[in-house]
Formats: structure tokens, C-alpha cells, sequence
């Protein structure tokens, strides 16, 4: 009976334009929530080494990145609020329903924005008139705040994934337990999941600007350290997000067996399960894929007769699609997590055996490409978990297509979502290029000229008397 | 009830969005409507002096608004994101083109680039109050009904609908224009001073007649709504009144700068809560969904509050820091005014 509800729901409605737009906006935002949740810290770090060692290069990076983290909160600012909209704009059922539930977190997750908000204020635009170590101890509450504002999202989404808490009645949420909603099964792994994710993103995103820099010839102090201090931070949690993610799997192994059933390729119940590396998925039969003998079982219990769950444990309606998709995101996941180790201690042996830093020109290509990687890496990790929850919003409680909006003309709102995107993506890149630009153009030592909104020097300013729109 | 108490704190949080979050997005129309780059040079500098390090404190009262209602009355939210699905999204557009327009322009350099980010920002200031304003009257004159299947533009587009819209926009403009000229004289810019004032003054005026045509309107087209703002809300509307007149003489004659930014507010604050004593205990005005019948249940109510108050204790204290630094113009407009 759920499967053909399931299926009389999807036909003829919006489910998947709203997906993929969800999928648009989320996939763009959570690279800002990165770098609001992680880059105040690596400012901080610098400020602080500026401040105690009275380093003046320290100092100047720690500006700089302030100014880029400046550009980055408004942005991730604006496309939260959209999210906040599309809840309900793209998800009517979902709130209607789990409103109440949801509202748990993200009531707590609101105080967390409010804090981050007011004291980015405080903090980015403090540079000039407050004392040194008060200023520092203004971006601490940012610190702070991004990691409460992250832990209260992610229990939202790790609700999704494990719900509970809340007694149903006729369809109605009836009682609610907002402890159990907030610290709900998934949160333990899924929050610090996301948390070292958005350091990764931001230590070897911010880590490869200098590494590009060095490559090109710069190795003064200044490109050193600002790669110095980012790539340290990221690669020492490296290894540790290795093993949350190793722990993670096996607990969905565990508590959503048909996502990993699609992670992994699995496609039967059983045990001896080999594990597949690559390939792709067609109508129960991997094609090109290498095939690892008994390693699934392996991974999920230690033992080759550990019995893995498989796609066929649930009706064809009740999998997830694009089982392709989730485990080749996962594989690439996985594969440049090792990647990203892989720089790590390249950079950790070098230190090790000299105090310096690596002087290959191929560890600085690699100190490059980490920070796309990373970058891929968390997107990739946010596909597995999304697709692989679906066809459930709610796991096993509600499904994507009974929550989605029954309104028409979603594809016109992904239309313009993707266009809107696409030119804000383009812009926030162009202006962080005009801003290394004009630093480079002033040298290490030079600092910007402040922007006064039409028109900064007299001298430069056109000497017409235009509309400005 | 504590329904009641929450239906008050969505209130409190709507009065603190039109009042912070309302006078940023008036700033933005003075922007717009500040003349050519040289003649609007002076005015604009003061505009992104002020709004700069608030604005995204300002702006989160909106997601703290969104998360209370859907949290507390989700019946009812899911209702209205339905039903006035349009104007939602354009508002939600609107407000990624004004603040990404607004932190672009402060990066960039030339003088095309500053002027095409500040053309989003300020037209999107435009175009953001008006599209909330039209889903508060779709809400407040009745046409949102309980279970809509499909949005409609019936539903927003209404004379009320589309009053309330102008209002919105006049009311930031009006609450904006206050609040730079109370700046201005606190900068003992004179020329400023009055530049804004008239403003404000105009504003002042053009909000006063478009909540007098909204009453007209709403006396044939929602009886119900009418008799609840001259009965049980009349004593608010008196004050909203009161206040807007007491400002404009402040404004013409110069006189008590303190008071203009406290009486303005108040004015505001009293035509929200003056349409929520209204419409009490409707939820959405002409269908079943009342504060008590259309709430979550207990303990998430509880939760609400607890939030509120947490919110309070701790919000409350970062925020009249921000301020008074930024009144005491410690902080700069210009972040990355490095000396080299």
C-alpha cells in the first residue's frame, strides 16, 4: 500500500525540479556555511600570532582574510535566508507536519546567527579603533558561534536521517521531546562529520591561494605563512576526519542499511560481500567497477560472514535513485580524502627532516589542487547522504514527494535560482579576484584604499553627473 | 495562554525586523532615490556608514521570524508559503540581490562596477518591504486559506494586499530617513541634518495617508478586521497617529533629535501590534486556525519561549554592544581601510 502511495504521489508533481533546486542552493550555501562556520577561526589563529609575536605578516593576512571573510557571511547570509524560505516555499508538507519538530533546532540555531552576526559586526569592522587583543577577543564569540550554529543545523539534517523524539497521532505530531530531537542518533556523527569537513574546506581552500602563489615564485614570508597557517590547521584534521567518516559509515551500515546498501553496491542481502571501487550500477549489475572480494563485510563488521543488507531488502520504489551517483560521490569522497592525507604529511615529513617546507614543485601542484578537492570532497559527501536518504525526507516516515510543494512553476523558480546563483557565484569570485589583485598590485607591505561607495579619489571619479541606476 | 505568549513573541520579532531590519532596507531606497554619483555622494556615504556593520545582526530577525512561525504554528505556515508562494520567492530574491549588492559594491573600485552592485542593492530595497508587506495584508485581510493546494495571485493582490505593500516600503523609507537625520545631527552635519528631515518628513506623510487609505479600503472590503482596529486596537492606532505627528513637528521645528528615534519606532511598533490585537485570536483571519487551534503542541511551545528568553539574555546584550560601539563610530564603514 506505502509503495503504490509512494508512487500515485510522484507522478505528475514538482518533487523533482524542488529537489534539485534544494540541491542547487543548499550545495551553493553549506561552501559559505564553511567558511562561516571554520574561516574565523584561521583569522584568529593568524591574529593571534600576529598579537603575541608582534608579526606584522601574520597581521596583514589576518586583515585580509577578515576583509575576504567580510564578503563571504553577507553572501552565506542571503543564501541561508533562501533556505529559510525554501523550507516552506518547496516544502510545505514536511513543515506542516515536522515544523514544530524541526523548529527545535534551528530556534537554537537562530540565537547561534544572531551571536555570529552581531559579532562579525563588531569584529570586521573594529579593526581600526579597538585595541589589539579586544579586537581578538571579538572573533572569539564567531569561533564560538559557528561551531553552536553548525552542531544546530546538523541536527536538523541528522533528524531527517534518524528521527525521533516526537509521538504521532492521526498524522499529527503530538508531543514533542526536544532534547531527543536535537541530540538525535545521527547527530554524533554526522555534527563533527560537518564540522572537520568545514575546516578542511577552509585550511586547504584558503591554503591553495598561497600555494598557487608560491608555485608562480613567491616564497617570501608572506605566501608562507599564509599558507602556513590554514594548510596546518586542515591537514592535522585530516586524519581525524578520516576516522569520524570510517565511523559514520558503519553506523549507517547499521541504522539506514538501504543507503548503504547504495553506497556500496549491494545489491543482495548476504555476507562474503565484496566491495566495489568505481563502476557503474545497471539494473542490479555493476559494470567496470573493481571488485574487492569480501571487503564490504570487512569494513561493516571486521569479518568476511558479516551480513551486509541489500538494495533488494526493500521494495524498488523505496530505494534511492541514482545509486551510481551516491557511490561514485562516495568513492571520490573517500579517494580525495586520501589525497588531502596524502599532502598532509608529505608536508609533516618535510618538516620533520629540515624545519621547512616542501620545495618540490610537485607537493605545491598538490597543495593546489587540495583545496578544490576538499571542496569536492564535503559536496560530494552531501550528496551521498541527501540522495541516499531518498525517496524519505523523513527516513521511513514521510516521503520527498509528500512533502514537496503542490504548487506549479518550480521549474521556473530553479530556473531563476540557477541563474541568480550563477551570476552571485561569478561575482563573488571576480571580487575576490579584484581584491588579491589589488593587494598584489600594492605588494605585501601596501594596504587598499578605502572604498567610499560612487566614486573613491576625487581624481579618478568621471566627471558626469549620471544616473548611478 | 501560552499561545498568546507566543504569538507575542512573533510579534516582538516582527516589530524588531520592520524596526532594524526595516530602516537598512529604507537606507537602500535612499540610495536609490539620492541622485546622480556626485550630487549623492554625501548622503550615500552617511547611508553605508550606518548600515554597514548592522545590517546582518538586522536581517537575522527575519529568519528568527520564519523559524518561530513555522516552529510554533506550522499549519499555518505552510498555508501562507503555499498560497503567496510568489511574492515570498521575489522577496527571497530580492533579498540575495540587496545583500550581496550591498557588500560587493564596498569591494569594488570603479566607479561602473559601484554602480551597478548599488543599482541592486537599492532597487532590491525597493522591491523586498513591498512583496512582505503584500503577504502581511494577504494574511491580515483573510485571503489565505487553511489547506491551499496551489498559490493565487487572489491571494496577494488584493487593494489591501498591495496598500500594505506601499505602506511597508513608505514605513522603511520614513523609519530610515528618521534615523540618518538623527545620525546627521549627531555628526553635527547640518546640511544632512535637514536633507533628511525633509525626507523623513515626507515619508512620514506618505505612510500616515497610505495607513488612512488601507483603513478606508479595509472598511467595505474586511468589516471584521476594521471594527478589530477601531475597537479593540484603537488605543494603538491613536498612538501610531500620535507618534507619526509628534515626529514631524520634531522634524519641522528641530527640536529633542533624542526623542525622533524612540517616537518613530513606537509609531511603528504600534500599527504591528494594533493589526495583532486586530486580528486576535485569528491566526489566518476567515478560516478555523486560531492562536490556540493552529499551535504545536506544548512542549515546543515551551521550547519557543525558552529560545526567547535565551535569545533575550543573550542576543539582547551582543546587540546594545554593537550599537553603542557603533555609535560611538568605532566602528569603521570601511573595513579594509588598512594604513600600509
Amino acid at each position: 500500500m506505502l509503495v503504490t502511495h509512494v508512487l500515485a504521489v510522484a507522478i505528475g508533481q514538482q518533487v523533482v525540479p524542488a529537489r534539485a533546486q534544494m540541491a542547487t542552493t543548499l550545495g551553493f550555501h553549506i561552501i559559505l556555511a564553511c567558511f562561516g562556520i571554520a574561516f574565523p577561526a584561521v583569522v584568529l589563529a593568524a591574529e593571534f600570532r600576529g598579537l603575541s609575536r608582534s608579526d606584522e605578516v601574520a597581521m596583514l593576512l589576518a586583515r585580509r582574510w577578515s576583509q575576504v571573510l567580510g564578503v563571504l557571511v553577507a553572501v552565506g547570509a542571503v543564501t541561508g535566508t533562501v533556505l529559510s524560505f525554501e523550507m516552506g516555499l518547496l516544502w510545505p508538507g514536511l513543515m506542516r507536519t515536522y515544523g514544530a519538530v524541526l523548529g527545535v533546532p534551528f530556534g537554537f540555531e537562530g540565537i547561534f546567527f544572531f551571536l555570529e552576526a552581531i559579532f562579525t559586526g563588531i569584529y570586521l569592522y573594529g579593526w581600526q579603533r579597538l585595541p589589539g587583543w579586544i579586537h581578538f577577543y571579538t572573533g572569539i564569540p564567531i569561533a564560538v558561534t559557528g561551531l553552536g550554529g553548525a552542531v544546530a543545523v546538523m541536527a536538523a539534517n541528522s533528524w531527517m536521517n534518524q528521527p525521533g523524539g516526537f509521538t504521532l497521532s492521526h498524522g499529527k505530531v503530538v508531543a514533542v521531546d526536544p532534547w531527543r530531537v536535537f541530540f538525535n542518533k545521527a547527530t554524533v556523527y554526522e555534527t563533527p562529520h560537518m564540522i572537520l569537513a568545514a575546516y578542511m574546506v577552509v585550511g586547504f581552500g584558503v591554503a591553495a591561494v598561497y600555494a598557487a602563489g608560491i608555485a608562480r615564485g613567491s616564497r617570501d614570508r608572506y605566501h608562507r605563512l599564509g599558507f602556513g597557517i590554514p594548510f596546518t590547521i586542515a591537514a592535522i584534521l585530516t586524519p581525524v576526519q578520516i576516522f569520524v567518516g570510517d565511523t559514520a559509515a558503519r553506523a549507517i551500515a547499521a541504522a539506514q542499511p538501504v543507503k548503504f546498501a547504495a553506497i556500496e553496491y549491494v545489491t543482495r542481502t548476504g555476507r562474503d560481500v565484496p566491495e566495489y571501487l568505481g563502476g557503474f550500477y545497471v539494473n542490479g549489475k555493476v559494470y567496470f567497477g573493481l571488485k574487492i572480494p569480501y571487503a564490504d563485510s570487512l569494513l561493516v563488521g571486521f569479518k568476511p560472514s558479516t551480513k551486509v543488507t541489500g538494495l533488494d531488502s526493500v521494495a524498488p520504489a523505496l530505494r534511492p535513485p541514482a545509486v551510481t551517483l551516491i557511490h561514485l560521490s562516495f568513492d571520490a569522497m573517500i579517494g580525495l580524502a586520501f589525497l588531502l592525507l596524502l599532502a598532509g604529511l608529505w608536508a609533516l615529513w618535510t618538516w620533520w627532516r629540515r624545519r621547512g617546507l616542501p620545495r618540490q614543485r610537485w607537493f605545491w601542484w598538490l597543495a593546489i589542487a587540495c583545496g578544490p578537492a576538499a571542496l569536492i570532497a564535503m559536496e560530494c559527501g552531501w550528496i551521498v547522504t541527501e540522495v541516499g536518504r531518498q525517496p524519505w525526507v523523513v527516513y521511513q516516515l514521510m516521503t520527498t514527494s509528500a512533502a514537496a510543494t503542490t504548487n506549479g512553476g518550480v521549474i521556473d523558480t530553479l530556473t531563476a535560482v540557477i541563474v541568480l546563483y550563477a551570476v552571485l557565484g561569478a561575482a563573488t569570485l571576480v571580487i575576490l579576484r579584484m581584491l588579491a589583485r589589488r593587494w598584489r598590485r600594492g605588494g605585501p607591505d601596501a594596504g587598499p584604499e578605502a572604498g567610499v561607495p560612487y566614486g573613491p579619489p576625487a581624481e579618478h571619479r568621471e566627471p558626469t553627473g549620471r544616473e548611478p541606476a | 495562554m501560552i499561545t498568546d505568549v507566543v504569538g507575542g513573541i512573533l510579534l516582538a520579532g516582527l516589530t524588531l525586523y520592520a524596526a532594524l531590519g526595516g530602516a537598512d532596507f529604507g537606507g537602500g531606497l535612499w540610495d536609490l532615490l539620492a541622485g546622480g554619483d556626485r550630487r549623492g555622494r554625501a548622503p550615500r556615504q552617511l547611508i553605508d556608514d550606518t548600515i554597514t556593520p548592522v545590517w546582518e545582526a538586522n536581517h537575522v530577525w527575519l529568519i528568527f521570524i520564519l523559524v518561530i512561525f513555522w516552529t510554533a504554528f506550522p499549519a499555518a505556515f505552510a498555508a501562507v508559503m503555499t498560497a503567496a508562494a510568489l511574492p515570498l520567492w521575489l522577496a527571497a530574491f530580492g533579498i540575495v540581490l540587496r545583500g550581496s549588492g550591498f557588500a560587493f559594491r564596498k569591494e569594488v573600485e570603479t566607479l561602473a562596477w559601484q554602480r551597478l552592485f548599488g543599482a541592486a542593492f537599492a532597487f532590491s530595497s525597493l522591491i523586498v518591504p513591498f512583496f512582505m508587506g503584500t503577504v502581511i495584508g494577504a494574511i491580515a485581510s483573510g485571503r489565505v486559506p487553511a489547506a491551499p493546494a496551489r498559490a493565487d495571485l487572489a491571494v496577494w493582490t488584493g487593494p489591501a494586499s498591495l496598500l500594505i505593500g506601499a505602506l511597508f516600503v513608505a514605513v522603511c523609507a520614513y523609519l530610515a530617513a528618521v534615523f540618518l537625520t538623527r545620525e546627521a545631527s549627531r555628526r553635527a552635519d547640518h546640511r544632512l541634518r535637514r536633507y533628511f528631515a525633509v525626507r523623513a518628513g515626507l515619508a512620514g506623510a506618505v505612510s500616515g495617508a497610505l495607513a488612512l487609505a488601507t483603513l478606508i479600503e479595509i472598511r467595505s472590503s474586511n468589516p471584521a478586521l476594521f471594527h478589530g482596529l477601531t475597537h479593540r486596537g484603537l488605543a494603538l492606532v491613536i498612538i501610531s497617529a500620535a507618534c507619526g505627528l509628534a515626529v514631524i513637528w520634531l522634524l519641522a521645528t528641530g527640536r529633542g533629535p533624542r526623542a525622533l528615534r524612540p517616537l518613530s519606532v513606537l509609531g511603528v511598533a504600534a500599527v504591528i501590534w494594533g493589526w495583532g490585537a486586530a486580528q486576535y485570536p485569528a491566526l489566518l483571519p476567515g478560516t478555523s486556525l486560531t492562536l490556540a487551534s493552529g499551535a504545536a503542541p506544548h512542549s515546543i511551545l515551551v521550547t519557543v519561549v525558552v529560545v526567547f528568553v535565551a535569545a533575550a539574555v543573550l542576543v539582547g546584550p551582543s546587540f546594545l554592544l554593537l550599537f553603542s560601539l557603533h555609535g560611538r563610530q568605532l566602528l569603521e564603514g570601511e573595513s579594509h581601510a588598512e594604513q600600509g
